[in-house]
């Protein structure tokens, strides 16, 4: 792997890998949100058309993928403020590493949190 | 003899005139401002429909009717929709320029993006406007409770 004095900083590090997961989390919800717009398009349909479809939301499998879902929107959301952070702040690229596993405690509180609420809500409890 | 006029020196250095448009700048700074207000705008969605209550088994129709009788539910949505196709489809649109490299398949890949994202866009909107929240006909049991009037 590239060292300090080779040139960069960047590769292989906090940095890098932050950025690949914004970019792949990124198209997963993007994706995911062309599905959610047509889904939702249903209530235009009929009552019965849309709650068959959000029926399929609320099955035990699903319930895994909502959870994928705010994973994948929660590191997002939380990298894209440290992004702007490294952009706009003075101090920003100096404590870029501290910002992301800040990102990294604040997702994991978010996921401790959600994880059983969504269980409670599918499985009962 | 002609005159050749030289520049004093450190009058500075302009590397290249702006001729280009500004839109990549835009687009970088649309981005970070759509991205703060996206934030709020997801974790009071994500909070009011998967946390709340009885979470994602509480939506049916007449949540959604419920939701949209209020004008604050769909200017949020609405906002959420614009601002979140706008985003990703600038941050797919980055990474067809970053990853797809023959012409041809850069400006095909661009094509089908926009069309979707258009549609999506179009559809949604419409979706949200000409939404009827107590349709005619409708079996009473699946519509929210302000119907029976």
């Amino acid at each position: 792997m590239a060292k300090a004095s080779t040139g960069t900083l960047y590769r292989g590090n906090e940095g890098m890998w932050s950025w690949v997961a914004h970019r792949v989390t990124g198209v997963g919800i993007f994706f995911f949100l062309l599905v959610h717009v047509l889904d939702t398009a249903l209530v235009r349909v009929s009552p019965e058309a849309y709650n068959a479809v959000i029926g399929t939301y609320k099955t035990p499998v699903m319930a895994f993928g909502e959870i994928a879902l705010v994973a994948a929107i929660a590191f997002h959301a939380f990298n894209g403020l440290r992004v702007i952070l490294v952009d706009f702040s003075k101090s920003g690229p100096k404590n870029q590493k501290k910002l992301f596993w800040g990102v990294m405690i604040i997702w994991l509180i978010i996921m401790l949190a959600f994880i059983p609420r969504q269980m409670m809500h599918t499985f009962g409890g | 003899m002609s005159t050749t006029s030289i520049p004093a020196p450190r009058t500075g250095y302009s590397r290249h005139k702006s001729t280009r448009s500004k839109f990549e700048m835009f687009a970088w700074l649309f981005m970070r401002i759509s991205g703060i207000v996206l934030v709020i705008l997801i974790f009071g969605h994500l909070f009011v429909n998967l946390w709340a209550g009885e979470g994602v088994q509480a939506i049916d129709f007449g949540f959604v009717a419920g939701k949209w009788a209020s004008p604050f539910w769909q200017i949020w949505d609405l906002l959420m929709l614009w601002l979140a196709m706008l985003h990703g489809t600038n941050g797919l649109r980055t990474i067809i320029m970053d990853y797809a490299e023959k012409p041809g398949t850069r400006m095909s890949l661009q094509v089908i993006l926009y069309i979707a994202s258009i549609v999506v866009i179009v559809l949604g909107t419409l979706v949200i406007f000409t939404f009827d929240p107590c349709p005619a006909g409708a079996d009473p049991a699946l519509l929210a409770s302000f119907c029976q009037a």
